[in-house]
């Protein structure tokens, strides 16, 4: 330390610790989305650094679209618990039911948690709603704000986004407004999976290599659950897959991987030619400005 | 492309460095295909992406693929076929881990070249060997200085459309030299490559066999960046108070924020602004427990002996080195709003540090026309990407250095109360 120089991952981890605290000093009612997926565990992770040796001073919410991987949930409640922080469960089934969104045909909810989130961020009135995404994964991402304006509606109008300039950052909102805050935008895949190695952050277990019943389906490895059935002609084989993202059980694919520890998934991510979200997610691979246009109507 | 086996697969060490670097340019010098053929030589351009923009080039009817559509995010971006917006691009070797802020080249965008620049530790500026410099070269010159990227590098690029001609580069070198020694850049690097044929970008090119220089990678790979911070100025914005209340921490109190400039350590004396009041530290802590020193950019925990009253937007510094405690602020602003202009008279919300006060400009002194650096004191407004020094008067004081000794504690931005957007961004001179 005698040179004053500090880790990349360091340098990391001290922006997202200020930005977090920025929040929290400036915002009235913050919140963090947290799914039980990787990115919200390293974001909590970093909320509890931040504050320490105070707990975490914002709940965390689950857009909960009841389609997830069962070993998510389980892991989302424990690691709740052990946090002692409020979870605030915003139900897409429960939106349905009232009718305040339509179950798409072909069953996907990705696009319908946006009015959900909405309307939950406007019943708690939050302000400020923490995301775990980063500029790597995709390019609108990339032009996106670390405090990125949200206007009435929840819309993202990359056209007219706040100069962000130093670390100086304008969480200012008028009622109704929101600021969502990302602090891993600098941070790559693989920084996510070294840090979670370096600070032995625990993950659900889907994200580890293991024998899982599973169907090809548009060049994509899906495991067979209570929301994959196999169609005609699909034929089911067990092969040992893990996963790189964890949205919906229904569109997350799995890839094929031997590997069972952070170390092993490490090497591999490191080797790897294929973006996560290209590698593993049905719902991206819509259109060119897929991402965009879900954003611009709300979408983190 | 290029093999490069020697390059670790888009990975590195958990003990490297980070290096911020801006690029300036526009499509026509080449900017794109330099920074594509930075990430497909760094094996950090994946398989789908590429793909993705193959096929999209090819259903334009391109004769080539065209790398820009791999920085170029937006809908309307890949519509008009220019950068509208700052991209954020990240690669790394085994020896450091960089991020790209690719910023449009047009003055219609030197906002977006500012906000580019002000994080930067490097600025990668691009001619075209056929063109050399041109008015935008010298402009964005120009902005990295007034926002003390500390290196710069100037890409002569399209070196394989001028036959590789040495006389050609060093007229380029030259000129520019010249240029920047009236803008007082630190550290001047000049670089020959050719961004479409691979030369000298990650690996040095026999058809530049003359250039005893190094190749671009290499050059940000080993450019010493380590005593670019301040680490002679104490300077610690207080960010947030943590107090538990709870009953195993029932009297703690933590003084949370991210070192500006400056070393600390427990022991030191310190002085809290604006109050005045002197303690020491009692303690530096994260999460991870105590540390012997702090230093930027460090987010830490402090600890104050004594019980004072601080609170977010105070500053800790040492009693014998203390910023400028003042309401009246000299500045260059550059003004970044659309749809009004910053107006003698205006008032506006200013964010320093983790400090918000309000401001009145009492004083537009002179306009700056950024290509001829022209001074032009009839002007009383600043429009869209003008600069020009002002004088503001603010509510508080503000606890500030000069941005050329610390950008971390120089730097401000100016928000409109109205609509609360960002409308400025200023330099303390």
């Amino acid at each position: 330390m005698s040179d004053y120089r500090v880790s990349h991952l360091a340098a990391l981890e001290a922006e997202a610790i200020f930005i977090i605290r920025e929040v929290v000093a400036t915002c009235q009612r913050p919140v963090l989305l947290f799914s039980g997926g990787k990115d919200s565990i390293v974001m909590l992770h970093l909320a509890q650094k931040a504050f320490a040796p105070a707990p975490v001073p914002f709940p965390v919410m689950h857009v909960d679209t009841g389609q997830n991987f069962d070993e998510v949930i389980e892991f989302r409640d424990r690691r709740v618990a052990s946090t002692g922080v409020q979870l605030v469960i915003a139900s897409v089934q429960d939106a349905i039911d009232r009718g305040l969104v339509t179950e798409p045909p072909d069953g996907t909810r990705n696009r319908i948690q946006t009015p959900v989130l909405l309307e939950a961020a406007e019943k708690y009135q939050f302000d400020a709603l923490f995301g775990g995404a980063r500029r790597d994964e995709e390019k609108a991402r990339a032009k996106e704000r670390v405090f990125s304006f949200r206007d009435d509606f929840g819309q993202w109008d990359p056209k007219n986004q706040r100069p962000e300039l130093w670390n100086i950052y304008n969480g200012r909102v008028h009622p109704g407004e929101q600021i969502r805050v990302f602090p891993l935008s600098n941070w790559t895949e693989l920084d996510v999976w070294r840090y979670i190695g370096e600070q032995e952050i625990e993950l659900p277990p889907v994200y580890f290599a293991g024998p899982r019943e599973v169907v090809e389906r548009d060049g994509m490895l899906y495991a067979v659950n209570r929301f994959i059935t196999p169609r005609d002609g699909e034929e089911v084989f067990t092969e040992t897959i893990r996963y790189r993202t964890v949205g919906d059980a229904n569109l997350t694919a799995g890839v094929r991987s031997e590997a069972a520890t952070i170390e092993q998934i490490i090497a591999e991510v490191a080797a790897t030619r294929i973006t996560e979200r290209g590698a593993t997610r049905g719902d991206d691979k819509t259109s060119e400005a897929a991402m965009e246009d879900r954003k611009r109507e709300g979408y983190f | 492309m290029t093999d490069a086996a020697t390059l670790a697969p888009h990975g590195a060490e958990d003990t490297t460095e980070l290096l911020r670097f801006a690029t300036a340019g526009s499509v026509d010098d080449g900017k794109s295909t330099l920074i594509g053929r930075l990430l497909f030589d760094t094996k950090t351009l994946f398989e789908d992406q590429w793909e993705s923009v193959t096929a999209v080039s090819a259903g334009r009817g391109d004769e080539y693929t065209d790398l820009a559509l791999l920085t170029d995010g937006l809908r309307s971006e890949r519509e008009q076929g220019i950068t509208i917006d700052v991209a954020y691009r990240y690669f790394a070797t085994p020896e450091r881990k960089f991020i790209i802020a690719d910023t449009p080249g047009h003055i219609q965008y030197t906002r977006n070249m500012v906000t580019g620049a002000s994080t930067a530790d490097l600025a990668l500026i691009l001619v075209d060997a056929r063109k050399g410099l041109v008015e935008q070269s010298r402009r964005h010159a120009f902005l990295c200085s007034l926002l003390r990227v500390p290196h710069m590098v100037l890409c002569v690029n399209k070196m394989d459309l001028v036959d590789y001609d040495e006389a050609v580069f060093k007229q380029i070198e030259q000129e520019f030299s010249a240029f920047a020694t009236k803008l007082d850049v630190p550290d001047l690097t000049v670089i020959p490559v050719s961004a479409l044929k691979g030369d000298n970008v990650v690996t040095r090119s026999e058809n530049l066999s003359w250039f005893e220089g190094p190749s671009l990678l290499h050059h940000l790979e080993k450019v010493h960046i380590a005593s670019d911070r301040n680490l002679v100025d104490a300077r610690f914005p207080v960010q947030h108070v943590i107090r538990p209340h709870s009953n195993d921490n029932h009297d703690y109190r933590g003084y949370a924020g991210q070192v500006a400039s400056g070393v600390m350590k427990p022991g030191d004396e310190v002085m809290v602004l604006p109050s005045g009041f002197t303690t020491r530290i009692a303690a530096i802590e994260t999460a991870d427990g105590e540390v012997e020193e702090a230093f930027p950019p460090m987010s830490v925990t402090v600890r104050l002996e004594d019980e004072l009253d601080v609170s977010r937007g105070d500053m800790l510094c040492r009693p014998g080195n203390q910023p400028r405690v003042s309401q009246d602020v000299d500045a260059l602003v550059c003004w970044m709003d659309e749809s009004k202009p910053l107006r003698l008279r205006g008032k506006y919300a200013v964010k320093h540090t983790t400090a918000d006060v309000r401001a009145i400009v009492k004083d537009v002194q002179y306009q700056l026309d950024v290509n001829t650096l022209h001074r032009d004191e009839s002007a009383s407004e600043l429009r869209l990407n003008e600069i020009g020094r002002v004088t503001l008067r603010t509510t508080k004081p503000l606890l500030c250095d000069d941005y050329r000794r610390n950008r971390a504690t120089g730097g401000f931005i100016i928000i409109d109360e109205s609509d609360n957007r960002t409308v400025g961004a200023g330099i303390i001179v």
